[in-house]
């Protein structure tokens, strides 16, 4: 089985975020960079299947400017066997719908049977990515699973929904999106770290790809940054600590 | 004026969910609303009545039995047809697990493009530009879409308010039982549905952290929530830890909350915590060491040990209401 994982690098969610002043973008400089959790945990998914089955392949793909090399090294010290890059300049701010558009193009190339990515990223949280993909593609999207089963070309699992659990299942191939309830991802040992300098990565541009700019974007208008939270009082527990916040919420009326 | 879908998720039971009421009103507020739902067998004459009563003046359904068993695209075929058929300024659907997913396919399938997470959508010159609250509130953005239809995804609980109710005229086309989707095999709902007010819409929200030790003791915190007729929260680490289920969570990972007062029990206010409610009103923390982050955002702080502290503070609002 040939298993395409999607890798974001995002600022890290433990530091302070900022935009660009200037573009409203995301701001790459003000602090680390990292592979997004939930995409170590969709690369985790597909890890496990190769611990299972050596003849599993698995490939990471990732969009994003030079620095993006390091989430997709990252990758393969953990065990992934190769990369592709998709790197242009032409893609900075790109929305998700030209995002999903480059992101499948590379994927036909990569023709894989099952595409793993996380639900929603941290710094996006939009959650439209893959399936704006399984829609190019044509394929299946099986979304928000927070158990999953890959295997005997099909895969099932079940969705975190909004009023409970779906158990969901494709023949493969399909997109499958996992959630942050998934197992936590391994750390790369010292042999993956050594190998990983030696696997390959395929570095390629949006004319390789040949993909079409879609018509319709979004773009952004306007950005303003919010006043920070100013902390109030804080009191040490004296034994009536409990009896003085019902008297402050009765007080604000907030009961 | 110009026509506003609105895509309508149902419950298993072919309820209208709680998304239909703002989705519905952020659509009165841009122009005439129109709602979109794939269904199995056609509405009952409550479902319209209880649509119109929220403000929808047509209804397109579409109606097959894969409605019911497969993922996503029967809807995502609904509100294609329906962008056929109307020619709509734009389409709007909950930021909720399907509603994202059916709106990214139709944004691709129509050749749109996707504004997400809005928390709040305005007409400025024609075009409609859509709010949003980025890295937990630190920001404001706005977007718009140019060149193509625009489909927006709502923070749900983010629009208050309704669309004056209406008398909807109802469109019924066929599922054609194509398209890529996977399979519902089983629907396994939440077992208890609570008396306490959701999450997202609530005023108030009541959370509770690693602190608290134990799914046991972890009552505590929705003892004071029944005092205080709060919703339930919780942090990441409370969850793992199985003292609640995971449509608790509150943070980067979980729902965004702005509710009026937001007390946080046990909870160390990592900034991924705190960036799903630190645009709370106001915010109360307790917690047992005096140097943890919660403190930074709290409008009142308790070092304390929320043993001693909660059961005193459910003990003195019982006494005020007497
Ligand atoms: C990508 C990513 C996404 C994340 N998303 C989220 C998210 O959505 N939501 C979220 O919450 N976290 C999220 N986290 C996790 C976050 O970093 C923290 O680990 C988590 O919020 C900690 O939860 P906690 O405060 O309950 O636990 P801890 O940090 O362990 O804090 C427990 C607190 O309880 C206090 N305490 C203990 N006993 C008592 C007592 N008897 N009385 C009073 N106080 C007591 C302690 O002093 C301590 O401050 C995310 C992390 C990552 C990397």
């Amino acid at each position: 089985m040939k298993i395409a994982v999607l890798i974001k690098q995002v600022p890290d969610t433990a530091d302070e975020r900022t935009l660009d002043p200037e573009t409203g973008w995301l701001n790459r400089d003000a602090g680390d960079n990292i592979v997004d959790e939930i995409n170590e945990r969709a690369l985790e998914v597909a890890l496990q299947v190769k611990d299972k089955d050596k003849s599993t392949e698995i490939v990471v793909l990732a969009m994003g400017p030079d620095e993006a090399s390091k989430a997709i090294r990252k990758a393969l010290s953990m065990g992934a066997d190769s990369g592709v890059h998709v790197l242009d300049d032409s893609l900075a701010g790109a929305d998700a719908v030209r995002t999903a558009a480059v992101l499948a193009a590379a994927l036909k190339g990569i023709g894989a049977d099952v595409i793993v990515a996380g639900n929603e990223s941290t710094d996006g949280r939009g959650g439209v990515v893959p399936a704006m993909v399984a829609e190019h593609l044509g394929l299946p999207l099986v979304g928000a699973l927070s158990v999953i089963e890959l295997s005997g070309g099909k895969v099932s699992g079940e969705r975190q929904g909004e009023a409970g659990t779906l158990t969901v299942s494709a023949v493969l191939p399909a997109v499958v999106t996992v959630t942050e309830r998934t197992a936590e991802a391994r750390f790369p040992n010292f042999k993956g770290i050594l190998t990983a300098k030696r696997k390959p990565v395929n570095t390629v541009s949006v004319a390789d790809l040949g993909v079409q700019d879609p018509a319709a974007r979004a773009v952004l208008v306007a950005h303003s940054p919010r006043p920070a939270r100013v902390a109030g009082k804080k009191i040490l527990d004296d034994g009536t600590a409990g009896t003085l916040l019902a008297d402050y919420l009765i007080e604000n009326r907030l009961v | 004026m110009s026509t506003i879908l609105t895509l309508v998720e149902l419950t298993h039971q072919g309820e209208v969910s709680a998304s239909a009421r703002g989705l519905l009103a952020a659509a009165a507020s841009l122009g005439t609303p129109v709602a979109v739902v794939a269904t199995p067998t056609p509405l009952s004459e409550d479902a319209i009545s209880q649509l119109g009563a929220l403000g929808a003046t047509g209804i397109y359904q579409a109606v097959g039995a894969e409605a019911a068993t497969v993922l996503g695209t029967p809807s995502v075929e609904a509100l294609a047809g329906a962008v056929a058929a109307l020619a709509p300024q734009a389409v709007l659907a909950a930021n909720s697990v399907d509603g994202r997913e059916i709106a990214a396919r139709l944004a691709v399938r129509v050749g749109g493009a996707l504004l997400a997470d809005a928390v709040s959508l305005r007409t400025d010159g024609g075009q409609i530009v859509a709010e949003h609250s980025v890295f937990g509130g630190s920001y404001a953005v706005e977007s718009t879409v140019e060149g193509g239809l625009a489909v927006i995804t709502i923070r749900q609980g983010a629009i208050e308010g309704n669309a004056p109710a209406a008398t909807p005229d109802v469109t019924t086309v066929e599922l054609s039982g194509s398209g890529a989707g996977a399979r519902i095999d089983a629907v396994n709902d939440a077992p208890v549905t609570s008396s306490r007010p959701e999450l997202r819409a609530a005023k108030t929200v009541v959370s509770g952290g690693r602190g608290l030790g134990s799914k046991e003791n972890f009552v505590l915190v929705e003892q004071l929530a029944d005092a205080l007729g709060a919703a339930v929260g919780a942090s990441r680490a409370a969850v793992d830890a199985g003292f609640v289920p995971q449509t608790a969570q509150v943070g980067q990972t979980g729902v965004s909350v702005s509710p009026q007062l937001y007390i946080a029990l046990g909870i160390s206010g990592a900034i991924q915590h705190r960036a799903g409610m630190q645009t709370a009103k106001t915010i109360v923390a307790i917690n047992k060491d005096g140097d943890s982050p919660i403190f930074d955002v709290a409008d009142f702080g308790i070092v304390g040990d929320v043993f001693t502290v909660v059961p005193q503070l459910i003990e003195a609002l019982g006494a005020r209401a007497r």
